[in-house]
């Protein structure tokens, strides 16, 4: 009797079974019952993202800054019209179990890039390691740790994350329309950047770290 | 060519009165002391373009120098004891205005200082760095970091003029507010605007080994000998300078606030330590601006250091 049960369970139930060793996982590739759409639909199983429509990479992001964005999706307080209704039907269980999936997603390396290192030629190179002082701006690197490899859950990895998304929420933030980060300190330095800065440093830190 | 340029518009524009403000008697004052706030942005000295070094022999020179200020960790645990990099608190590599840079002391130096009651070189400027603000031992005046170190600024002076205050020398001097300071408020702060880079309780932030973001007391921090550690001081370099590409957005009464609840928490000892706390301070710090060694804090004697 226990023996045909739970074969019939699973039988019925073996993929969600098999995926409730890890929620995360689960949600990732099914979403959920409350309308949330699978995450993997727009930002793979691997976390790799999609670099031609703008999705974000998020293997390897720390699992607490890809928390706080779903929070503040769900909060209102980052808005995206796709994400805000995925994210109001994950629970803050499902979203602590999707961010940690996909930060354990394996990512190659930040290379060791910061001060240290000469004076590159490429301008989003020179961005990315020595800043732009005479308008305010320090390099990328001071904040997001050397190489971009991220510091901390305030201040996400860069190497590796697709340039079409980095331009995007520079100019997002640039505009006003992105405002959720701490002290308004990503919405100051976007505001002193020109466009060939934004599009010289997310092709930059796009080409770092990758396999 | 073009920081010569800018040069010449600024001595030609404002020499005489700008630059004279705290030179009397063409001495430039102690090094120190913070000078007051004079500078605009249009007229400050421009030093020579990082991609300039030159290859030779004196060029590797320079960038062996830049080298070791923004990666001063490199000499860790021979000549330094704490967490922190030169460029921390001298941002841009040594280049920013009103961020102590470079230019600005290698040609203040030799200068009578208070704090060693004797002229001092530029040299030995840089060995107090070591011994106070990194913690550590200063290495030798004829030492290959010394001399790199020396040689990155001198190049960074480039054209500056030689024994006069440059308008963005050192740290603004932001005069204490009329109604004094509170930690308290300091505390509030320092929660809102400090505490995600540099950690709840003063910790910084580690990538790997190394600081990303330094920590500001405990051990690794700089000790109770440097200059950073007297509430003026740390206050004028605030106002102007933090948080990271937000300089001048504290008021100044929030600088000071925030100073005094950064400067209220221990750190390494003075290292000119002798017989106790009382007879340091009566020694060393009660007539160094304003700080809180060897002051009692609710209930706590400050200045006892930390192994």
């Amino acid at each position: 009797m226990n023996r045909l049960v739970l074969i019939a369970f699973a039988a019925i139930a073996g993929p969600l079974a098999h995926a409730g060793e890890d929620p995360g996982k689960q949600l990732v590739q099914q979403g959920n019952a409350q309308g949330a759409l699978a995450c993997a639909t727009c930002h793979g199983v691997d976390g790799a993202g999609n670099a031609a429509a703008g999705f974000p990479r998020l293997a390897g992001l720390d699992a607490g800054y890809i928390a706080r964005q779903l929070q503040d999706f769900h909060a209102g307080t980052r808005v995206q019209p796709v994400m805000a209704p995925i994210a109001k039907a994950l629970n803050p269980d499902e979203i602590q179990a999707v961010a940690a999936y996909y930060a354990a997603q394996p990512l190659a390396p930040a290379p060791a890039l910061d001060r240290s290192s000469p004076l590159p030629q490429d301008p989003g190179a020179q961005l990315a390691l020595r800043g732009d002082w005479s308008k305010g701006v320090p390099e990328c690197t001071r904040c997001h740790g050397a190489g971009g490899a991220g510091v901390g859950s305030q201040f996400p990895r860069l190497a590796g994350q697709h340039a079409s998304y980095i331009a995007t929420q520079l100019k997002s933030w640039r505009d006003g329309s992105r405002h959720n980060d701490p002290g308004k300190l990503m919405e100051t330095v976007a505001k002193n950047l020109d466009d060939a800065q934004i599009d010289a440093v997310s092709h930059y830190f796009a080409g770092l770290g990758q396999p | 060519m073009h920081h010569r340029y800018v040069l010449s518009a600024l001595l030609g524009l404002s020499l005489g009165p700008a630059f004279a403000a705290d030179a009397p008697g063409g001495a430039i004052a102690d090094q120190s002391e913070p000078h007051k706030r004079v500078a605009p942005a249009t007229e400050r000295f421009e030093p020579p373009a990082e991609a300039s070094i030159s290859k030779d022999a004196f060029g590797q020179m320079v960038e062996r120098g830049r080298q070791l200020f923004v990666n001063t960790q490199s000499l860790r645990g021979q000549y330094v004891g704490n967490g922190l990099n030169c460029a921390n608190c001298h941002l841009d590599q040594g280049r920013q205005p009103h961020s102590a840079p470079l230019w600005g002391a290698w040609t203040a130096y030799p200068a009578f200082r208070k704090k060693t009651g004797e002229v001092s070189t530029f040299i030995e400027r840089i060995q107090g760095c070591f011994m106070y603000s990194m913690n550590g031992k200063a290495p030798a005046a004829d030492s290959e970091e010394l001399k790199a170190l020396s040689t990155y600024a001198y190049w960074l002076a480039k054209g500056a003029p030689t024994g006069i205050d440059l308008p963005g020398r050192l740290y603004p001097a932001l005069p204490k507010p009329k109604g004094g300071f509170d930690i308290a408020r300091g505390k509030a702060v320092y929660a809102e605007h400090c505490a995600v880079c540099h950690g709840a309780s003063g910790e910084g932030q580690k990538q790997g080994e190394h600081y990303a973001f330094p920590p500001l007391w405990g051990r690794d921090s700089y000790n109770w000998g440097a200059g950073m550690h007297r509430v003026n001081t740390a206050a004028g370099f605030i106002q102007a300078n933090m948080p990271l590409g937000q300089g001048g957005t504290l008021s100044e009464q929030q600088a000071w606030d925030v100073a005094a609840f950064v400067n209220s928490h221990e750190r390494p000892q003075d290292p000119r330590f002798t017989v106790d706390i009382e007879t340091t301070r009566q020694k060393f710090h009660a007539n160094d601006g304003v700080n809180f060694y060897g002051q009692t804090l609710d209930g706590v004697l400050i200045g006892q250091g930390i192994d």
